[in-house]
């Protein structure tokens, strides 16, 4: 090749590399900066930071919305959040669906809809994770970003070798340092995942929140799942919340917060502050390692041969037949479990009830899907309007 | 720990600059069209990582 065709074809690689780039790099830079467009609920009086009850948290990845569900009448204060692991999308949904429209006869619900926001911008196109999920409305399609189990690498990086979880010095491994529910309660000089959790133990002081739950999903693989992981504290709640749902509506489990097991809300809220916590789990067999093509059609139907294989072979701590684990269905357990667990603190605290009304029984939101639920943003003034 | 991470983040930004900066003179240096075409793929990942975006 000839110096000036060799020029010539230099130019024409770096253009075609160039395109490359600009397409996959648009791809990676639209997920990142993708809002979710939410209504403010009725029963929200007002919406803060994370940064207003840890002011290092300002301007960070990390300092999302704090919805405040208030009925002026003095009772308990609890605090709900999804979007702890973002790969787990009926937590963020059954929270939005709760602050969107609960209401509140007695006490105060605190709902967070992205509890680590950087988790929620970054997939993992290694599993071939889609980049977003559509929820059908009476008003449109709703559109989500789809996230992953740790924390950005573009906002914390690098990882130790080995995490020791503060302040039990507990070994986990290198990226839970980036993982929300390793790193409770939390350090004021740790990285962003850490100060995170340290920004919330912040907020459960400073708002005496009396009872905290973290929404979860599983992998139909795992033994924690379909149940109500509860600090000892909180047990008796669990309990009788679990046999009260069994009998009436879904079977769901309760299960003590191993004390030797450390950086998880379950264990952690419980010891480092005045709250009661709980970790509901749903099931959600996208996240099963025996699954078969990894799409949106799975994350949403959660219906899968390979994972109906394996729990044909008696592999599996929940069953899944043809129908899946529908998205209805895993957010109506959410919602529901939560609604009997307030119920249930509000029976054995009457000086401190939680009253939460007008939300969607479980059949209700199963049949009629989570659509139904979901505000329409068009339809209310802008200053009613928070973006996730 | 903060300042710490924040130091080796930096040296792994300066690095994947410095090696898309070593990619993009050996674009322009070789001789060799099958050489061009390697090192213009493996340069997309270390920009991409420079302008953080993936």
């Amino acid at each position: 090749m000839s110096d000036k065709s060799l020029k010539t074809f230099r130019i024409a690689v770096l253009l075609i590399v160039a395109v490359i780039m600009v397409v996959t790099g648009l791809d990676f830079y639209n997920h990142r900066n993708y809002r979710e467009t939410v209504v403010k609920g009725p029963a929200v009086v007002s919406v803060k930071k994370l940064s207003d009850y840890y002011a290092p948290m300002k301007g960070s990845v990390n300092d999302t919305n704090v919805y405040i569900l208030d009925s002026g009448i003095p009772g308990g204060t609890g605090l709900i959040i999804g979007g702890t692991h973002p790969e787990e999308p009926s937590a963020n949904l059954g929270a939005e669906i709760i602050m969107e429209n609960a209401k509140l006869d007695s006490g105060k619900l605190i709902v967070v809809l992205r509890a680590n926001k950087s988790a929620s911008m970054v997939t993992r196109p290694g599993d071939a994770y889609p980049m977003y999920y559509e929820i059908p409305t009476n008003w449109g399609v709703k559109k989500y970003r789809m996230g992953d189990r740790w924390s950005s690498p573009l906002d914390s990086w690098p990882d130790p070798e080995v995490y020791v979880n503060y302040p039990s010095g507990q070994l986990l491994a290198y990226m839970d340092v980036r993982n929300f529910n390793r790193t409770w309660p939390g350090r004021t000089d740790g990285l962003i995942t850490e100060k995170t959790s340290y920004a919330f133990i912040e907020l459960i002081k400073k708002e005496k929140v009396d009872i905290f739950i973290d929404f979860h999903e599983a992998e139909l693989e795992y033994p924690v799942i379909s149940t109500i992981v509860a600090h000892q504290d909180a047990a008796d709640i669990a309990a009788m919340s679990s046999m009260m749902l069994t009998a009436t509506e879904f079977k769901i489990g309760m299960e003590f917060s191993p004390p030797s097991l450390h950086g998880l809300s379950h264990r952690e809220v419980g010891d480092h502050s005045d709250a009661v916590s709980l970790l509901f789990e749903t099931p959600e067999p996208f996240l099963d390692r025996v699954r078969g093509k990894t799409d949106v059609r799975l994350l949403l139907e959660g219906r899968d041969e390979f994972v109906m294989k394996a729990g044909e072979a008696g592999l599996l701590y929940e069953k899944i037949d043809e129908n899946g684990w529908p998205i209805a269905t895993r957010v109506a357990r959410q919602v529901a479990t939560t609604q009997m667990v307030l119920d249930t603190w509000s029976d054995f605290n009457p000086d401190k009830e939680i009253r939460m009304v007008n939300l969607p029984s479980y059949s209700e939101l199963k049949d009629n899907g989570v659509g139904k639920y979901l505000k329409d943003p068009s339809s209310v003034s802008k200053e009613d309007l928070y973006y996730e | 720990m903060d300042a710490i991470n924040w130091i080796v983040n930096l040296c792994y930004y300066l690095l994947s600059a410095f090696v898309a900066f070593v990619l993009i003179r050996n674009i322009f240096k070789s001789k060799k069209a099958q050489e061009i075409i390697l090192y213009s793929v493996m340069l997309i990942p270390f920009i991409l990582r420079v302008i953080h975006i993936k």
